[in-house]
């Protein structure tokens, strides 16, 4: 992920790609990294990098291609609205798969440090199998494990592809969530529950009044880190036929006759979208670290 | 609580008795045993390592003991049907490391136990956490969170903190090992005044001066022993025992 905003001073310019790093931002991120050199980072610049290859194969294409042929410009256009029906669509299988992991994987982490010993290794096994499982296998898992519907009070819930795509996603959420959970628990110094112990708070008062308000702070950059994550592997769903933005894009290709000259500039644009909505959430996770690295 | 009903203020209001503990094969306290009066106020005082901290964390059961009895007001620590709660509402403890919560303001910092734990009127704890802020000379504090203050402010907020709740014991861990030489001050005059005002309190420290001036009563413990105790006046000048005269001889 990106490390650091690019330094506000910077001048405005229409080619941002030809800008380096002013001197002022590199000394900062030097005087932060010291002993490690300072890495690369992400920018928005990047971004455009990314659409002028996406423009340069649309060119090339375009320059290739047969007279006669709708070009390749105008083909994406047309199918825009299509596309861009089935990226909202990755956008709601990502928020639904991230309640669900975050609300699920939020009771595992704090039973990861449950008195209970059952409690506590019960839920650290189940956290540590779905964090190490692959997600597409955990997908396939869900889609052919669960039924087609399920019956509630006699009431038949039809259980869709989507949604149970949406499940197979959320488990690996619900897993990484569970360890930012504990882990930000563990990170708060023992103190804490120590004077809390003292003043005659309760287990459970400790745990919701001081101890996870506290642990909010320095969950919330990971988090949102994972939630990108998410977001760029709901296209793992396109294996297991939901109708997202890949198995459109995929369909689409097919439906304009297989021309290979529109592989590079159909997917390039995908990944230009996904740029756009994963980029600002990597700049305001690295806001927020930053925010409360100074404040902690 | 009945056997708290037991319990007169002219038996000690915490005895300790032939305590020990262990951290696995480590034997911190090999017999332990002390008592203290209802508005007393004691020092321990010995080398780091002697199990001064783990003695007074055990009076209010942060930690468990191995064997022999303490009791507070009567009611005895190690039972396994303690209630942990009751007890604590007994006991205020401040430690070395201040540990107040980072999220809330000063005031509510010492309002947050009284509120939650004992279930008192708002407005009735408020007015008293804002005595209480002026006890400790920290008026105009109130809204800074404790990231604000000083050590020495910190502290005193956690002495207030623990006030908030009325204990009738008050036990503190080294509350000046962490602070800077100039505050270290302002918050022993903080203490006095409670001991002072009646307050039972129970003290680990290395201020001998502080312990020569307030205590009633001073213990000097090493490797999990009391090696010698005594009033104040006589402690300091007629310690027989050679570990008590070097360690006041390499401190004083």
């Amino acid at each position: 992920m990106s490390r650091r905003q690019a330094s506000l001073q910077r001048p405005t310019t229409d080619l941002p790609v030809l800008i380096a790093p002013s001197a002022g931002s590199t000394g900062r991120t030097a005087g932060r990294d010291s002993g490690c050199g300072a890495p690369p980072r992400l920018a928005y610049w990047h971004g455009f990098l990314l659409l002028a290859a996406l423009l340069l194969s649309a060119g090339v294409a375009e320059a290739q291609s047969e007279p006669g042929r709708a070009g390749i410009l105008e083909t994406m256009i047309k199918w825009t609205p299509l596309l861009f029906e089935g990226f909202l669509f990755n956008i709601l299988i990502s928020f639904m798969a991230m309640a669900i992991g975050t609300v699920a994987g939020g009771f595992l982490g704090i039973w990861q440090i449950s008195l209970l010993p059952s409690v506590r290794r019960g839920s650290w096994l189940v956290t540590q199998f779905f964090r190490n499982a692959p997600w597409l296998v955990l997908l396939f898992f869900c889609m052919f494990l669960l039924p087609f519907q399920i019956e509630i009070f006699g009431l038949v819930v039809p259980l869709p592809d989507w949604l149970k795509a949406t499940f197979g996603l959320a488990l690996p959420v619900m897993a990484n969530v569970s360890e930012i959970v504990r882990g930000a628990i563990q990170s708060l110094p023992s103190g804490q529950w120590e004077s809390a112990e003292s003043l005659a708070f309760t287990r459970r008062q400790t745990l919701w009044m001081i101890i996870l308000p506290q642990c909010v702070k320095r969950m919330l950059p990971p988090w949102m880190n994972l939630y990108a994550i998410l977001t760029m592997a709901t296209v793992l769903a396109s294996v297991v036929g939901v109708s997202e933005v890949m198995t459109l894009t995929g369909e689409v290709l097919s439906a304009e006759g297989g021309r290979t000259d529109l592989l590079v500039p159909f997917y390039s644009y995908i990944l230009v979208w996904f740029f756009i909505y994963c980029y600002p959430i990597a700049r305001w996770t690295v806001y927020l670290e930053r925010r409360f690295a100074v404040n902690a | 609580m009945n056997t708290a009903a037991a319990w007169t203020p002219d038996q000690p209001m915490v005895s300790i008795k032939d305590v020990h503990k262990s951290f696995g094969e480590l034997e911190v306290l090999k017999g332990v045993s002390m008592d203290i009066m209802k508005g007393e106020c004691v020092c321990i005082i010995g080398p780091s390592g002697s199990g001064k901290s783990t003695l007074i964390r055990c009076v209010n059961a942060l930690n468990d003991i191995q064997a022999g009895s303490i009791t507070v007001e009567g009611q005895e620590v190690n039972d396994p049907n303690l209630d942990k709660l009751a007890l604590r509402k007994k006991v205020g403890m401040v430690f070395q490391q201040y540990n107040l919560f980072p999220h809330k303001t000063a005031l509510e910092n010492i309002m947050m136990a009284p509120i939650h734990v004992l279930k008192q009127d708002k407005t009735e704890v408020e007015a008293r956490a804002h005595r209480l802020i002026k006890k400790v000379r920290l008026s105009g504090k109130e809204s800074n969170y404790p990231g604000e203050l000083s050590g020495g402010q910190q502290q005193r907020v956690a002495i207030a903190r623990s006030l908030a709740m009325n204990p009738d014991v008050m036990l503190f861990d080294e509350v000046t090992a962490a602070l800077d030489p100039e505050t270290v001050k302002e918050v022993l005059v903080t203490i006095r005044e409670l001991a002072e005002e009646g307050m039972t309190c129970i003290l680990v420290t290395h201020e001998m001066g502080f312990a020569r001036e307030v205590a009633n009563h001073i213990y000097f413990t090493d490797r999990g022993i009391i090696v010698e105790h005594g009033p104040p006046a006589t402690f300091f000048t007629d310690a027989s025992d050679p570990r008590t005269q070097e360690f006041l001889s390499q401190i004083l």
